[in-house]
């Protein structure tokens, strides 16, 4: 790989949505490289949903994590968490070099996210589907303790065909869990699909959920749905003011963010096998020209 | 040396080529259980069933009462713990003749971690009426198995693993339900082992002959049914037994050997494996280094157990003491 410095620190705290999302893209490829190991697509379709959130709308302090009134953030489609954390990192939870402890053993930073090992984390997740029910139990218990805070979970569309997202559904509209907000990071793509003898639609495989049915399937259930590019900050940032007005009249929200997964890289974009795919030098030093990232490893 | 799980899909792929009813029921992971090779050699006879494993479970006891022989892909954990009273309810109470293929099995499933690494399949499928519970040591062990679980009526669990697996066994194997391997002779211990842990175990010997301790190794694939005779033959004739496995010390090849001995009242018992704790995401060797289960450590652990280092010098006495039978 042609001089590109490993283990480089912050872009300073004026660094625009954009730049974060660009330089998060980065350190996900970086380290799941280095590593060799780590999801790719998931991580670098959600990343501009996670710099919104962690930079905008989550009302957190990072350097007081067990803060009781933090919103909370549940990564229920957990093996995305290399973006979480390099979104974390970035916002101040950890310092960025330690991104490179990531899956090499004794690593606070777990292949899937581990509330036991690190600080900020409010559910440990990587078994699909879990995320929804300790949302559903967070938010019930804020308003039992009449606490204001919100909680937020983020899904993969794949991950919405789990039995536990919808018992999880139901009982957020029975309860009224207007303090409850899912993100669905639509993708369009899980990890396998089918053969491609039989089928290909969108990217290179069939979507986990033909059509709007997930959309429809949601609104069956009481929530209130909001869509979203979730590749434009504007459309994000306004979709999350509304899921926090307060005013869905008992229901929760969820934000179907339509995105691309392997977001940002040529190469990446709407394939299946870079779910999981470990990228080469070679497609490590196109990642960097591509994300517009400089010989030192930072945003150009 | 070949992945048990492309060993699994290749062979599926084969017997396939001749047996109609065979099915491959898929929880969006065939691409790494290797599922795959069958879904594009035999489309037709691939179900995904996205990420859903307990209603996977449900369909493929349905599948199975038409006569049809479903195997199902996803990774051991979201099947014997996430469909866990499925495999109960569906499968193993009414014998349904259901063949569970549990891949990345043990410890070492890619660096995944914690979530992802089943070290109590064993213990919870040993404990289930009706189950037959398999653990191959290879790859040819593993066709093998995938034969015999294929052609017999009734749920069959087999634990494969995910990285590529030195041989035990040549072309002449047989699998034979039940059956006990004594792989290495030894007068001074009994390494007792199962799946691509029992290469390790050989491994341990080899290093343990070095410094003139002598271990013997058996290997028991079949952990349910299992000969417990043959089992206690190997305890008998050494002092020394250390069951050694990619799982918990509870419950599992653990557990069936220390009933084992215990019921017949005989024997020095050490287990190596996961010491009731969680695993991590970790390269392999960091793994099995942490859990005692490389060569390496399972030597060191075995000559402390026979009286530290300075064991090496009186093996000779050891050697012509023999057994306690
Ligand atoms: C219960 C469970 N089943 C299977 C898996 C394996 N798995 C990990 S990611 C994935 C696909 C997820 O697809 P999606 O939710 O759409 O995520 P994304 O596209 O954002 O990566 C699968 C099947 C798992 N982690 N948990
Ligand atoms: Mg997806």
């Amino acid at each position: 790989m042609t001089g590109v410095v490993v283990g480089d620190g912050e872009i300073g705290p004026d660094a625009d949505l954009a730049t974060r999302a660009r330089y998060g893209r980065w350190l996900v490829v970086r380290t799941v490289a280095s590593s060799g190991a780590g999801h790719i697509g998931g991580p670098l379709s959600a990343m501009d949903l996670w710099v919104a959130l962690y930079f905008r709308v989550l009302n957190i302090r990072p350097a007081d994590p067990a803060w009781p009134h933090r919103d909370r953030f549940i990564l229920s489609k957990g093996h995305s968490a290399i973006g979480l954390y390099a979104v974390m990192a970035q916002r101040g939870y950890f310092p960025v070099d330690e991104l490179a402890t990531f899956d090499r053993g004794d690593s606070r930073l777990q292949g899937h996210p581990d509330m036991t090992c690190l600080p900020g984390l409010d559910a440990s997740t990587g078994s699909l589907g879990q995320g929804l029910a300790v949302g559903v139990g967070i938010a019930l218990g804020a308003r039992l303790r009449g606490l204001p805070f919100r909680t937020w979970v983020m899904l993969g569309d794949g991950e919405c065909q789990e039995g536990m997202v919808w018992e999880a559904t139901l009982a957020a509209s029975r309860l009224g869990l207007e303090n409850l907000m899912a993100i669905v990071d639509v993708n369009g793509l899980q990890q396998y699909g089918l053969p491609k003898v039989l089928e290909a639609s969108r990217g290179d495989r069939r979507e986990p959920w033909p059509g709007d049915q997930l959309r429809r399937v949601f609104q069956s259930f009481d929530w209130r749905v909001l869509d979203v590019d979730g590749h434009d900050f504007d459309s994000i940032l306004a979709a999350c003011d509304i899921a926090r007005d307060g005013k869905s009249a008992g229901r929760p929200t969820v934000i179907l963010a339509r995105t691309i997964k392997g977001r940002g890289l040529s190469f990446m974009e709407g394939r299946h096998a870079w779910h999981a795919r470990i990228p080469t030098p070679d497609e490590v030093e196109q990642a960097r020209l591509e994300l517009g990232i400089d010989e030192s490893g930072r945003p150009a | 040396m070949r992945s048990q799980r492309e060993t699994w899909g290749a062979t599926l792929v084969e017997l396939a080529e001749t047996n109609g009813d065979i099915l491959v029921l898929d929880g969006d992971l065939a691409n790494s259980t290797k599922a795959d090779l069958f879904a594009e050699a035999h489309p037709a006879r691939f179900i995904e069933l996205g990420i859903a494993e307990q209603a996977m479970v449900g369909v493929a006891a349905g599948l199975a009462s038409l006569g049809f022989v479903p195997w199902l892909s996803s990774f051991a954990v979201f099947l014997t713990h996430r469909s866990l009273d499925q495999i109960r309810l569906l499968v193993a109470q009414p014998g349904a003749n259901v063949k569970i293929g549990a891949a990345y099995a043990g410890l070492l499933t890619g660096l995944t971690g914690k979530t992802h690494q089943d070290v109590q399949d064993l213990a919870i499928m040993r404990a289930m009426p009706g189950m037959t519970v398999l653990a191959p040591g290879d790859d040819i062990e593993c066709a093998a198995m995938v034969r015999w679980a294929t052609d017999i009526d009734g749920p069959v669990y087999l634990r494969l693993t995910r990285d590529p697996t030195p041989r035990l066994f040549d072309d002449t194997y047989e699998f034979a339900p039940g059956r006990v391997h004594r792989l290495r002779e030894g007068r001074d211990a009994v390494l007792v082992s199962t799946g691509p842990q029992t290469s390790r175990c050989l491994a341990a010997a080899s290093i343990l002959a070095t410094g003139g301790i002598d271990a013997g190794v058996v290997h028991i694939p079949s952990i349910k049914p299992v000969d417990g005779g043959a089992i206690l033959t190997a305890a008998r004739a050494v002092d020394l037994v250390v069951t050694v496995e990619e799982h918990s010390v509870i419950g599992g090849l653990g557990g069936l050997v220390a009933e084992t001995v215990a019921v017949a009242g005989h024997g020095r018992l050490v287990r190596i494996g996961l010491e009731d704790c969680w695993g991590e995401s970790a390269p392999n060797a960091f793994l099995l280094d942490r859990h005692g289960l490389s060569p390496e450590r399972i030597a060191d652990r075995v000559r402390r157990e026979l009286g530290g280092s300075g064991r090496v010098a009186s093996s000779t006495d050891e050697h012509n003491r023999g057994g306690d039978q």
